[in-house]
Order: C-alpha cells, then structure tokens, then sequence
C-alpha cells in the first residue's frame, strides 16, 4: 500500500476492522470522529475479568474518556428457552438454575410460580415461607458476590475473601437442603422437593447471628472510606426517567430514587405478611447503587427471622396430585398413587392453551417468566425476563462521558450476570 | 372476555380484551401498536416497558404474536399487549422511540424469530453470531437434532459424530 492511500494511524478501515458488524452499520454506532482517526476504538472484553462474565464493549476513547460503549453480549448464548420447549414443565426446573447462577432458588422461584399461575394451583403456606427464607438467603448470596468483585474491580481487594467467606455459611444451607451448593433445583412446582431438615433451622440461626456484625464491618471498610468515595460518588449517573424508559429494575433502578420492588408492588409467596423497607437512593450514580444493595442485608435478615418465627406446620407440596407427585409410601400400597407416579414421570402434566406472567425480585432486579402453554405437557414458549438485559442496556447511557477507569466501576455496579443476560 | 376500563379508554384501538388469571390482555393490530403503547404512557401512566417476546404458533395462521408487557408503577398494575403476525409478512414497527428498552428487546426478537422491525435504528443480531444462518425459536427448528442412542443404533450414531475414530 503506498503512502497516499494509507488512512490515519487507529483509523477504522475494513482491514483492521474485525469489530463482527459492518462499516455501515459501525457508522451509526460511533461518532464520525472515529472513522478520521481522532478518537479511538478499543475493544475491552470479552476475557476482561471486570465484565463479570464474558461481556465485549466496544469503546470509542478520546484519550481516556469514553465518547460511546458497545455493548456486544451473546457469549454465553446457550437457548434455554428453545431447551424449555422440548421439556415437559417439571423436567425445566433445573435449566432455570443456569440463567442467573449466582441465585438460582430465585429463579427456582419464578419458573414456579409461573408455572402454578399457569396451572392455576396454589402453595402451601409452610413451603411460600420456606421459600421466602431461601429466596433471601439467595439474595444475600447474590449481593455478596457482587460486593466482592465490585470491591475487587475497583481495587478495595480484602473485600472479595471477606465476602467468600460469608458466602460459604449460605452455601452450607443450600447444601443442607438441596444437596447442591449452586445448581441447587430445590423449589418444584407446586411447593418444594422435600421438607427442610432439622439442621435446617440451626443453620439458619447462625446466619442470623453472625451477619449483622459482618455487615457492619463491610461498612466500615468501605461507606466512609474516601477512596471508595471519591470512586463511586457521581460516577455513572443515570436519571430516574432515563432508568425507567430503559426498562431497569433492582437496586440499580431504586438507586435513581425509583421506588420500585415486585416484592412490595406484585407481592407473591407471601411477601405481604412480612415488615421490610425498601432502601433507596437519590443521585443514581455507583455509590447510591452500591448503598442501596448493601442497605438490602439488613432487610433480608430482618425477613428472614420473622419467617423463621412464624413458620408454620404443615405440608410442603400442593395435594393436587395432578402436579405433585405422590409420596413414595403411597406408590406401594395405592394403584391411583401409582398411575399418578407414572404419567408424571412419562408424560408430564398438561397446561392449558394460555399465557402467563410471573416476576419475582431477584438480586438483580425483576426477573419474571413468561409461559405460553400449548395444551401439552411442554410450553409453547418459555420467556425470561431478564434484569440483567435491561440494566446492561442502560450502560451505554452511564458510560458515556465517564473515564475508562470508571468504565469498571459501572459495570460493577449494574451487577450484571452473563448467563442471564444471554441466556 | 370482561371489558376493561383500559379497553374502553383506547376505544376502536383494541380489538378483544382477554383475561387470564388476573392478566389483562389486550389485542390490537400490527399498524396500531405504536400508537396504543404511546397512549398507554401518556394518558395511563404505563411507564415501563418491561418485557417483550413473540410466540410462534406454527403452523397456525395468524403464525407469530409479539408481546408487550406494561407496568405501571404509579397505578400498581401491568398490561399485556399483543399484536398477531402472518407468517408471510415477519414484520412490524418498532416501538424503540416510545420505550428506549425495546431496543435490545426487538434484536433479540430479530434475532431468534426472524421478525424485522421497521425503523429500528440498530436491528442487528444480539446474541447470536453475525453469520449465523437460521432463527432458532422458530418451531420449523427441532429441539432435539440428535437422536436417541439405542444398541441397536449406537454404532450407526457414534460413526456419524464429529470426533468420531478418536
């Protein structure tokens, strides 16, 4: 190539360009100051360990300050929901474990709860209050990871082992009931696996008692700390209009001052019966974000003891035997019992020809499910609703204007989990 | 098949109001779901766009239904929105300049159903690679491409498979 032809050193041509999209449509997503070579393109993922995942942006820079951010997501693009669609409603409990891992008896929770919205069946007080203790035990866990490598990605590195460690008393009370520390498929539809066992409760306890000082120590590391402040405070702004016309939700959205959460505006598994407040933010930048998630802890544990409290007797399964499947003491002695057991493990129960929607407040925001029933025992459609989607969405918006250092900061704080976004 | 208050406030604009277990759904038709989305924000206080899928119904004609879910959180309530697609036209509007959110929602929509959206302003794939060929929700694409290992045919299979005589 001679040299009159030759473009601008860090200009874009289609050469240097291996951007997955083509120079047209490059052109709409950049400022045309990319394409003289005055600004830059920078790709940044996706094995950058601060995208919590495997997340690709693609950065227009004008030296170290963002001009725009490209999100490029699909790397963990696995097709749950075409999976969902050759499995019959009770096989598709474990699959939901995997679009969020980092609280899977939340989205245990939301599949079933669909899917008994669908059914039109109700649960057992004992398994909605069982449900509830996990379901914010799971939060906890989900907050946790998040503190830890928000921390870590900002540089505050003690923070991530505090947090690991934390989060092993959880994962012992996964263990405990599921069997599984993560993948734990423990909700089913119509109540849950199997009664909780004694330890159950002594476990729990534990948890009660050790995290309101851990709690207060993570804030002594890092709510006060001027270097954690100076990072976070009006960094990633994002307004309350703009967060909502970007369809976020969760603590990011509650960050903006939006007074939203499913658990107190679509109450389920009995959400209603308990006292907890909603923290919220004002300013919508990092740290009103991260202020909103860790104000969260202390609401969870507060939930969690009166369910503890006010557990009550009873079963933990619809008697709909329709859906449930019969207890193993039945199967011997009773021929219905017995019919029951085998069309349900060969055939599935049958939904009807409808759709539903249910959301739960996962740690990330609404994840909700949307169930298309065909009349079978396989969904027609299986829908996730993913907080983590619309939130990353927003990042472009937050990004913009902010140093690239910040860049890590923000996408810590929309505390984003890849297998949801892709699903 | 109850009237709701919403139906009668959007007038001609809908065609049938459906509920199903406490869900509102109201139908409406491809040209009109732009402006019933833009009415249900300004005059209904419907702020959020939170959801928005299609359903394929093959080999059912009207084949495809996309799905709007609004929440309203001054109001407490959501709504459904549907709008049913032939399966020779996989087009409708795009509701990206109402909600900002259905934006990446509508790509994910193009990218799995193969519906376009017309006037979106990026309708790229999202999360599926660039020179994929083929839009895997739809129902023509089996679920399961392998099949089932018996000992009958197990060797006939085992042959068949890429790392096959390693």
């Amino acid at each position: 190539m001679d040299s009159s032809t030759t473009p601008p050193i860090g200009a874009i041509t289609t050469e240097n360009a291996q951007l997955d999209v083509t120079l047209e449509q490059l052109k709409k997503l950049v400022s045309p100051r990319a394409f003289t070579g005055e600004t830059m393109l920078l790709n940044m993922g996706p094995q950058h360990p601060s995208t919590h995942g495997v997340l690709r942006l693609l950065l227009e820079l004008d030296g170290e300050t963002v001009i725009s951010c490209v999100p490029d997501i699909g790397f963990l693009h696995t097709g749950i929901e075409k999976t969902h669609e050759g499995k019959t409603y009770l096989k598709g409990v474990p699959l939901t474990d995997r679009t969020d891992y980092l609280a899977p008896m939340i989205n245990n929770l939301a599949y079933c709860g669909a899917i008994e919205k669908l059914m039109g069946i109700e649960v057992p007080l004992r398994a909605q209050y069982i449900r509830v203790i996990l379901a914010e035990l799971t939060r906890m866990n989900s907050h946790l990871v998040w503190l830890g490598t928000h921390a870590l990605d900002i540089g505050a590195m003690s923070m991530f082992l505090y947090c690991m460690r934390e989060r092993e008393d959880l994962l012992d009370v996964f263990e405990l009931v599921s069997g599984a520390r993560m993948m734990s498929s423990y909700f089913r539809p119509g109540g849950l696996w199997r009664d909780v066992p004694p330890a159950f409760f002594d476990l729990v306890k534990k948890v009660l008692d050790v995290f309101p000082a851990r709690i207060i120590e993570y804030e002594r590391l890092l709510k006060e700390n001027p270097l954690w402040k100076e990072r976070t405070i009006g960094v990633g702004v994002i307004s309350k209009a703009d967060a909502l016309a970007f369809g976020m939700s969760g603590p990011s959205l509650r960050g903006s001052g939006v007074n939203y959460d499913v658990r107190k505006a679509f109450p389920y598994s009995s959400y209603d019966h308990f006292d907890f407040n909603v923290p919220l933010g004002s300013n919508g930048d990092v740290y009103d974000r991260y202020r909103c998630r860790l104000d969260e802890f202390p609401q969870s544990l507060r939930i969690i003891k009166q369910a503890l409290d006010r557990l009550p007797e009873g079963p933990v399964m619809t008697d709909d035997r329709k859906i449930a499947p019969p207890p193993k003491h039945e199967i011997g002695t009773s021929m219905e019992a017995l019919i029951h057991h085998f069309k349900l493990w060969t055939e599935g129960f049958s939904g009807p020809n409808a759709d539903v929607y249910f959301a739960v407040e996962s740690g990330k925001g609404e994840y909700g499910v949307y169930v298309h029933g065909d009349g079978g025992p396989k969904p027609r459609r299986l829908h996730f609703r993913a907080p983590s989607l619309c939130n990353l969405q927003a990042l472009p918006r937050m990004a913009k204007g902010a140093l690239i250092a910040d860049l890590v900061g923000i996408v810590g704080s929309i505390d984003i989990v890849l297998g949801e976004v892709d699903r | 098949m109850s009237d709701s208050p919403l139906a009668q406030s959007l007038g001609d604009l809908i065609t049938e109001t459906r509920v199903f277990r406490d869900e509102v759904t109201l139908i409406t038709t491809r040209e009109r779901v732009v402006e019933v989305l833009t009415r249900l924000r300004d005059g209904e206080h419907f702020e959020v766009l939170t959801d928005l899928t299609a359903v394929d119904f093959h080999p059912a004609e009207p084949r495809f239904a996309l799905v709007y879910l609004l929440t309203s959180l001054q109001r407490n309530m959501r709504v459904r929105i549907k709008c049913f697609l032939n399966g020779s036209e996989r087009a409708a509007p795009t509701v990206s300049g109402v909600f900002a959110s259905a934006n990446w929602l509508e790509r994910e929509v193009y990218d799995l159903f193969g519906i376009h959206f017309e006037g979106h302003p990026d309708l790229r794939r999202i999360v599926l690679p660039n020179d994929y060929v083929g839009h895997p929700l739809l129902k023509e694409v089996p679920v399961q491409v392998e099949e089932v290992s018996f000992t009958f045919n197990r060797r006939r299979i085992e042959a068949g498979k890429i790392f096959a005589g390693e």
